[in-house]
């Protein structure tokens, strides 16, 4: 971040969902690098932008389309990239060619100037980082939105250098991780397909077991599959799907229905009270040792510092126990033995000695042999003469809008996000002695308030396709007109995800948390509705 | 990469363009003392500590931010030096307080400084007495005690404790707080010469300023004005037992970024925070959340009033 010409933040308020990695942004862009910020609301991010581009909510792929254009027709196109890396080219001018600049403005609502000028900034800049969060994966067609960015990255050759790249960033401390260890359904640690039979076969022969050739199910597929009674009982490990799940009622009657529930959770989460079985767990990241990827794929050491409370235990000893009561003794691993053996399997952690990671600030993958230093920068192939292995394809994606449509029943976008002293369903933050804790609120653009009505600091009712909440309306002017925004910090009191809808990626599996049509009505009171807390049973 | 040529107390050293005369001393094993410099943040001169003798030059320079140039010929240990670095800790140890500050004692015992020759210690100001001084109102002192900057700590939140009167106006928190990394500038130095101290926007408590509780300040505050609150309630306590603790690293429960905490554990509590300069992914930093917001691990600690 710190040597790039460009940063484009699209989709993400990393200022405050990642604030150290927007340091490093901020240093890259003190010593001269453009920045702008894809984004309906002016975020705190957005005000250290050079330009802003506030597009309507769900209209990324349109506005991609429209900065390809631009590039294409400026004559901006890295030729000899393209032509070395990348496939599908001439198939994708073709596609993106109605998309003039008059037609992205009128569709996404940004000023034709605006999308001009971040064209010319990517298509013009040596090296440029296209950055994205969640406002980019969580819509119906996430994926989409995703390969809409790379096909911007390759226009231009940016990836695969230093100072260029496509970084999506995450937004938990293992999200990467995870994936890494093959807690993925269609892969096993290292990301190996397991319906692969050569690299299943490793797998067999170290575990003595056989894994299942088939894929299994995304979270998405598992609903579906609990409410095709296919799915009966179900063991959660730290996620609390209760709350934060999109239309989190209709989630909460699937999951009280199994025939048998467990969690495994570090407290008595809203999931956990309507579980059969709970497991105390510890807090991995420091009641126990192991190893988390952050999103440079960065493997890095955890300690523990504290002995867990009470019962608590730690994960790998409950899996372990749970294992053995079904009838297989895996004895007790240490998360040391784990690992070890875990790198055994996997090419890209080949090189990553126990010893290795604990001794620096952790190794990026992939780092194949223990001689390795590790890959700053992924993708560098593409710019091999010849290209090393296969080429990056352009994808001709279509935009094709929210699911939830706004109608007149329905006239607002709402969409949701993170505030920087706050994470998710607020498990964790919502413990501290937190000074800038506030309730949560609903944000509107002080006109809209104004044509409802309301003032700011009135209570109204927030409704969508699914249900009601009650909340105290503020006034953002960071906020366009027709645009609402909430955050589901604090379920418990302002329960937003009831209102969001469960339509989902079918790639992904990922819901579209941030596009809900919704009509917000006056209540006729002023200041928060009644504090809904409710003692945890 | 260009080498540069000079001298540091008679041994010829090469070091790299773009230098400092400190990085120059440090390469050659030589200990020079400093209190505003960190590797993290950028130079602004201000402790005079770091001073050294750089012949032809007509004061001494601050070595932390003269880069070297070829030829140049430096003593680090001279009378001069010695005695400035000692009045610089004199002055400093008179009218601060620093019973939590080891390093300057450290040095202040190394240079010999004695700090009591300037008499007793002026009395503490009240709360916020020092904060309203205005441009031109200070008062020369008449030479019977020793001016001080001793006063009550401002306590506005449960997070973090703000105590000025151990305070140095070395800057570093300033700069945290600003353009070397936060950029937040809920903090400036105020005031001119003896009444200059840091301050919130018009010296608003901490809850109605522009600070988001980073904590990066806390992180390269030298002297413990600044200190999480659960240090200095066990501090108040007569209950900070060093020998009791232990220091550990692992890595922030909360975004994917991952940044390095270290973790001052006591009686199985976690009682300090802090972020190791040296780590790439964070450099000193973190966030509300890595800085306070783990203490869930022990359960509820709802907000105070």
């Amino acid at each position: 971040m710190e040597d790039t010409d460009v940063v484009v933040f699209w989709g993400s308020n990393a200022r405050e969902a990642h604030p150290i990695f927007f340091h490093h942004a901020m240093k890259g862009i003190r010593a001269g690098a453009r920045c702008f910020v894809v984004d309906p609301r002016r975020t705190g991010t957005a005000e250290w932008a050079e330009g802003h581009l506030p597009l309507r909510v769900g209209t990324d792929i349109e506005l991609a389309h429209t900065l390809a254009r631009e590039i294409i027709h400026a004559g901006l196109v890295h030729e000899a990239f393209v032509q070395n890396a990348t496939e599908g080219f001439e198939a994708f001018r073709a596609h993106v060619e109605p998309w003039t600049l008059a037609r992205g403005e009128e569709v996404t609502g940004v000023p034709a100037a605006r999308i001009r000028q971040l064209a010319h900034a990517l298509g013009t800049a040596e090296r440029a980082q296209i950055c994205w969060t969640l406002g980019i994966t969580e819509h119906h067609n996430g994926v989409d939105n995703v390969l809409s960015l790379i096909n911007l990255a390759l226009l231009r050759g940016h990836v695969g250098r230093q100072g260029s790249g496509l970084n999506p960033l995450r937004g938990q401390n293992n999200v990467q991780g995870g994936g890494d260890m093959g807690a993925l359904p269609h892969k096993l640690p290292g990301f190996q397909d397991v319906e692969n039979d050569a690299a299943r076969a490793r797998y067999d022969a170290l575990w003595g077991c056989k894994v299942p050739p088939k894929k299994g199910w995304h979270l998405t597929e598992m609903f579906e599959a609990m409410r095709a009674e296919a799915l009966k009982s179900l063991l959660i490990i730290g996620e609390n799907p209760a709350q934060s799940e999109a239309d989190a009622g209709h989630i909460r009657k699937l999951l009280t229905t199994r025939d048998i529930l467990v969690v495994s959770d570090i407290f008595m989460t809203r999931t956990a009270e309507i579980a059969d079985v709970v497991f105390p767990a510890s807090a991995s990241w420091v009641e126990s040792d192991g190893t988390v990827t952050n999103s440079e794929r960065r493997v890095q050491r955890c300690r523990k510092a504290l002995d867990p409370p009470g019962e608590a235990r730690d994960d790998i000893w409950i899996l372990a126990e749970l294992s053995r009561r079904l009838g297989r003794d895996w004895g007790h691993p240490t998360p040391r033995e784990l690992w070890e053996e875990m790198r055994s399997l996997s090419p890209l952690h080949g090189g990553m000695s126990w010893e290795r990671l604990s001794e620096g600030e952790g190794i990026q993958w992939p780092c194949p042999t223990e001689g390795h230093p590790g890959s700053v920068v992924l993708h560098d192939r593409l710019w091999a003469q010849p290209r090393q292995g296969r080429a990056a394809p352009f994808s001709c994606t279509v935009g094709e809008g929210p699911v939830d449509e706004l109608t007149p029943e329905y006239p607002m976008r709402l969409t949701t996000g993170r505030r920087l002293d706050e994470f998710n369903t607020g498990v964790q933050t919502g413990q501290y002695a937190n000074p800038m804790r506030r309730r949560e609120t609903v944000e509107l653009c002080p006109a809209d308030l104004a044509a409802m009505g309301v003032a700011d600091g009135d209570t109204v009712r927030v409704t969508s396709r699914r249900a009601s909440v009650l909340a105290m309306a503020r006034a953002d002017e960071r906020l366009s007109p027709g645009l609402a925004f909430m955050t589901y910090h604090d379920p418990d009191d302002i329960d937003t995800n009831l209102l969001t809808i469960e339509a989902t990626d079918p790639k992904a599996g990922t819901a579209e948390f941030k596009a809900t049509a919704i009509r917000v009505e006056p209540l006729g009171a002023h200041g928060h509705p009644p504090d809904q807390h409710a003692p945890h049973a | 990469m260009k080498l540069v040529p000079l001298e540091i107390d008679g041994q010829a050293i090469e070091v790299p363009e773009g230098s400092t005369i400190l990085d120059a001393a440090r390469e050659l094993g030589v200990d020079t003392p400093t209190l505003c410099w960190a590797s993290t943040l950028t130079p602004v001169n201000v402790c005079r500590v770091c001073v050294v003798e750089l012949e032809g030059a007509r004061t001494l320079v601050p070595s932390c931010a003269r880069q070297v140039e070829p030829g140049m010929k430096v003593l680090t240990d001279s009378e001069r030096v010695r005695t400035s670095r000692k009045v610089v800790l004199e002055l400093l140890s008179s009218s601060v307080d620093t019973s939590t500050a080891p390093t300057l004692r450290a040095f202040a015992a190394r240079y010999g400084a004695t700090p009591g020759r300037f008499g007793p210690v002026a009395p503490p100001a009240g709360l916020n007495e020092r904060d309203a001084a205005r441009a031109g109102h200070h008062h020369s002192s008449d030479g019977a005690c020793a001016e001080s900057v001793h006063q009550p700590r401002k306590v506005d939140n449960q997070l973090y404790i703000r105590d000025y009167g151990k305070c140095i106006t070395c800057y570093k928190c300033v700069e945290a707080c600003g353009t070397d990394a936060q950029n937040t500038f809920a903090i400036a130095v105020a005031g001119r010469g003896f009444e200059a101290r840091i301050s919130t926007e018009y010296n608003v408590p901490l809850p109605d300023s522009a600070c988001v509780y980073c904590g990066n300040c806390i992180n390269v505050c030298p002297t413990g004005a600044l200190m999480f609150k659960s240090e200095a309630d066990l501090r108040d306590a007569g209950n900070w037992r060093e020998a009791d603790q232990t220091t550990t690293r692992t890595i922030c429960p909360y975004c994917g970024v991952g940044c390095t905490l270290e973790l001052t554990v006591q009686d199985n509590r976690i009682v300090r925070v802090m972020s190791p300069p040296e780590v790439s992914v964070t450099q000193g930093n973190l966030c509300v959340k890595g800085r306070f917001g783990v203490t869930y691990v022990h359960g509820n600690e709802p907000a105070g009033e």
